[in-house]
């Protein structure tokens, strides 16, 4: 019997697999757009696009955000729930404020280098890759959200870490999805 | 409880709780809880099937209604004004109302029939029962899975309505037809709201997908390892993994046609002039549609087949009393085709201007799929070979849909031959390929799920004898059908064509389009018996009165006849043997519940 619960100990929790499946399948969509981009870009009506320095700026917040997510999930395991209450709300403000900047970086983009909707080069498909980027950041906010109102609302009675455990491996992902974005647009750009 | 459910505590309090009700019996669902937005995955599955129906029932209709154009080009039909109004102006098939019907047609059944249907209805009832779970990895996600389809439904059914009809420009819908309102009319607010629709359909299949795939992976009883679950499951999962990686694909190329669209962009749009005004669009490439589009596409003709290969190959082997033949050749043949679904998605290509060299490695992958299919085929009909069959309706389909990969799989042959597909490409040829080896074959397989696991579904058996008369004439009808486009299609005759009588060429075909059609109307009214057969059976039919009515070995046969949410009344069994011990030691059935005998000889 405990030989058994052993070894079903070391499967994955269900709804961590869930994540990563779905992580899998998000790949696929930004793969799909990456390379729509590339078989794109080796034709002669191609335009190319200068990224705005927002974006870098972003990316130092994303990255920091990723950290403050780390440091709260640890502080979660070591029932520190002041501190992770505090970790949390960096990580959101933080996240918020990613948001923020590529909404920034667009209009710098539209104003300014005066790339529109018109056409169908880099600068389009970076509209739709960031943007669609921002969105499942979005999502990951609100679900920040929730998880930092839970962290107030009442007494914690159960103690488990796997909805933190999963909030922060989706927060992690967005990040590092965002920096290939990023040097995807930087090389191939 | 089972050690699954102890390993994980979140998880299993709700099912702690389920599982407590049915001893006690004081806790009341209401009926909206048990019904509507039921987190049960046997509800669910029932919810998908219904839906299923209610969709196939549509799209059937419009096979014929298209089928009476094609048959009758020359004749008028006062009634078809009667109820569609200027689409059927002097009871005539308008150009629009047809190709409308056609891109319905196709939509529906390959999507929301014979992928939500079909592995939306038998994953979600299968994998928990035939595993050995309560239910899902995520019962609520399970839940929006459905309700995320029955969205998409509403939209696509409500672009049934508008005035400018629903979208028309094929279900593959290919830009720039697709993207341009002035160049038809079904490409105006219909195509908007097909986009809208598929995009909810994708998300609904993505949180199925996941369920599934992690349901399978995580929550199987003790004992049932991997290579102990039936072919179903297997067949499930592989379903599963093809749609979680290749939808969000189609997922992509949509939003890139929702900017065309509606933003002004030009991602597939370049050099374009509609009735004499000519459109700003530079840039663009249509075929880039094309690959973002067939890269789901191909994997979907899997994800539609994978479910009902599976299927048969457990309906087979239970109804003639034989284990499975090659149980592993069967998953490497699963695993094999799900690979190469990924590989060959440009041999819907092959005439787009595609490099000939490139297109040569595309012929190679697919027909390198004929190797693992040969193997499957093989396998069913050595599974067959000297068995003590049993003839039930489910096995009848089957056997029929055993009959219909072959024959539909031998044309794809033809077609995989980039050489061939350049005669044959966009004919009727195409048609009757992909219609018997994909459409009708996977029908077929998802008759026999449900004629065979009706009785667990809901505690009755269908009325065998109409299920007997649905067999044959689906069976028949479905050969006299698409067996005669194979001609029309050699002699070129092109497929989504309103009206081909003023080639003379074809008019030789006249008679036989006239057959075709007659015969469509047949086999769709049998369809409707199956239908009332169906919904009478609920109520009405033979009661099930021991809990395996087929003498299977797998483990839903070990539940109560009806089941309530969690399935298992105690304890979940542990599995200690293959789903596949029949014939063995003299005795006809060994379920997986039975410990290996001391002198039980090996399979």
């Amino acid at each position: 019997m405990d030989i058994v619960s052993n070894q079903q100990k070391k499967r994955m929790h269900p709804h961590k697999f869930i994540l990563w499946v779905a992580i899998g399948s998000i790949v696929m969509m930004f793969a799909g757009l990456t390379s729509a981009f590339i078989v794109k870009s080796n034709q002669s009506t191609w335009m190319p696009v200068e990224v705005p320095r927002v974006f870098w700026l972003s990316t130092a917040v994303i990255v920091v955000s990723s950290i403050a997510m780390q440091m709260a999930l640890r502080s979660f395991k070591q029932r520190g729930m002041q501190q992770y209450r505090l970790l949390m709300g960096l990580t959101l403000l933080l996240g918020a404020a990613f948001i923020i900047m590529q909404w920034l970086g667009f209009q710098q983009l539209w104003d300014v280098q005066n790339i529109t909707f018109k056409g169908g080069g880099a600068g389009q498909f970076l509209y739709v890759i960031f943007g669609l980027h921002a969105l499942h950041v979005l999502g990951g906010v609100i679900a920040l959200i929730v998880m930092f109102i839970r962290a107030f609302a009442g007494r914690t009675k159960l103690y488990s870490a796997v909805p933190v455990e999963v909030a922060a491996t989706y927060w992690h992902f967005v990040d590092l999805l965002w920096v290939y974005i990023m040097v995807f647009f930087l090389a191939v750009g | 409880m089972s050690e699954a459910m102890n390993v994980y505590p979140e998880v299993t309090t709700s099912h702690a709780v389920h599982h407590d009700e049915h001893h006690v019996h004081h806790h009341k669902e209401t009926f909206i809880t048990k019904y509507i937005f039921s987190q049960d995955h046997k509800t669910i599955g029932k919810q998908f099937l219904i839906t299923g129906i209610i969709w196939a029932i549509i799209g059937g209709l419009f096979s014929v209604l298209f089928r009476l154009q094609l048959g009758y080009p020359d004749q008028t039909f006062p009634i078809l004004e009667t109820f569609f109004g200027k689409w059927a102006r002097g009871g005539q098939i308008q150009p629009e109302f047809y190709y409308a019907l056609i891109t319905i047609h196709g939509t529906v059944l390959v999507f929301f029939v014979l992928t939500a249907g079909l592995s939306g209805t038998f994953a979600n009832i299968l994998i928990p029962l035939q595993i050995g779970a309560r239910d899902m990895a995520s019962p609520f996600l399970n839940m929006l899975s459905y309700w995320f389809f029955f969205m998409a439904s509403v939209v696509m059914f409500s672009s049934l309505f508008i005035t400018t009809g629903p979208a028309s420009g094929g279900w593959t819908v290919y830009p720039p037809l697709s993207a341009l309102g002035q160049a038809l009319e079904g490409s105006k607010l219909g195509m908007d709201l097909w986009l809208i629709s598929m995009a909810l359909f994708v998300v609904s299949s993505l949180l199925g997908g996941l369920n599934y795939i992690s349901t399978i992976l995580n929550m199987r009883t003790k004992g049932m390892s991997m290579t102990r679950m039936p072919l179903t499951i297997w067949a499930m999962f592989f379903t599963a993994v093809l749609g979680v990686l290749s939808f969000p694909v189609l997922l992509s190329g949509a939003i890139l046609l929702l900017f065309d669209r509606n933003l002004g962009t030009s991602f597939y749009l370049s050099d374009i002039v509609v009735n004499g005004e000519i459109l700003p669009n530079e840039g663009g490439s249509a075929i880039l549609f094309q690959h973002l589009f067939w890269f789901l596409g191909h994997p979907e003709v899997y994800i539609i087949l994978l479910p009902a290969m599976g299927m048969v190959s457990e309906i087979l082997s239970v109804n003639s009393r034989k284990p499975i033949f090659g149980y592993m050749a069967m998953l490497g043949s699963l695993f094999a085709i799900c690979i190469l679904a990924f590989l060959v998605w440009a041999h819907h290509m092959f005439v787009t201007g595609l490099n000939p060299f490139l297109g040569s490695i595309f012929v190679l992958l697919t027909l390198l799929i004929a190797v693992p299919s040969a193997i499957k085929v093989f396998n069913w009909l050595t599974t067959l070979w000297r068995g003590n069959i049993r003839f039930t309706p489910a096995t009848l389909f089957a056997i029929g849909f055993v009959s219909l990969f072959i024959s539909g799989g031998l044309t794809g042959i033809f077609l995989g031959n980039s050489t061939i597909d350049i005669h044959l490409h966009d004919t009727m040829f195409v048609v009757a390929h992909f219609h018997i080896v994909m459409g009708v074959a996977s029908m077929f397989g998802m008759f026999a799920g449900v004629y065979h696991w009706f009785p667990k579904m809901f505690g009755r058996y269908l009325n065998s004898t109409l299920g007997y008369i649905h067999f044959w004439v689906t069976m028949v009808g479905a050969y006299l059908i698409f067996w005669p486009m194979h001609y029309q299609g050699l002699a070129g005759m092109p497929r989504r064509y309103l009206d081909k009588s003023s080639w003379v060429s074809f008019t030789q075909f006249g008679e036989l389009d006239k057959m075709i059609t007659i015969v469509s109307i047949i086999v769709f009214a049998v369809q409707l018996m199956f239908v009332f057969n169906f919904f009478y059976s609920i109520f009405k039919g033979r009661k099930v009165t021991t809990t395996n009515p087929w003498g299977a070995n797998t483990l839903e046969w070990t539940t109560p006849i009806r089941p309530g949410h969690g399935n298992w009344e105690g304890e979940i069994p542990e599995v200690h043997r293959w789903a596949y011990d029949y014939g063995k030691d003299g005795r006809e059935f060994i379920p997986q519940t039975e410990p290996i005998g001391e002198n039980e000889s090996k399979h």
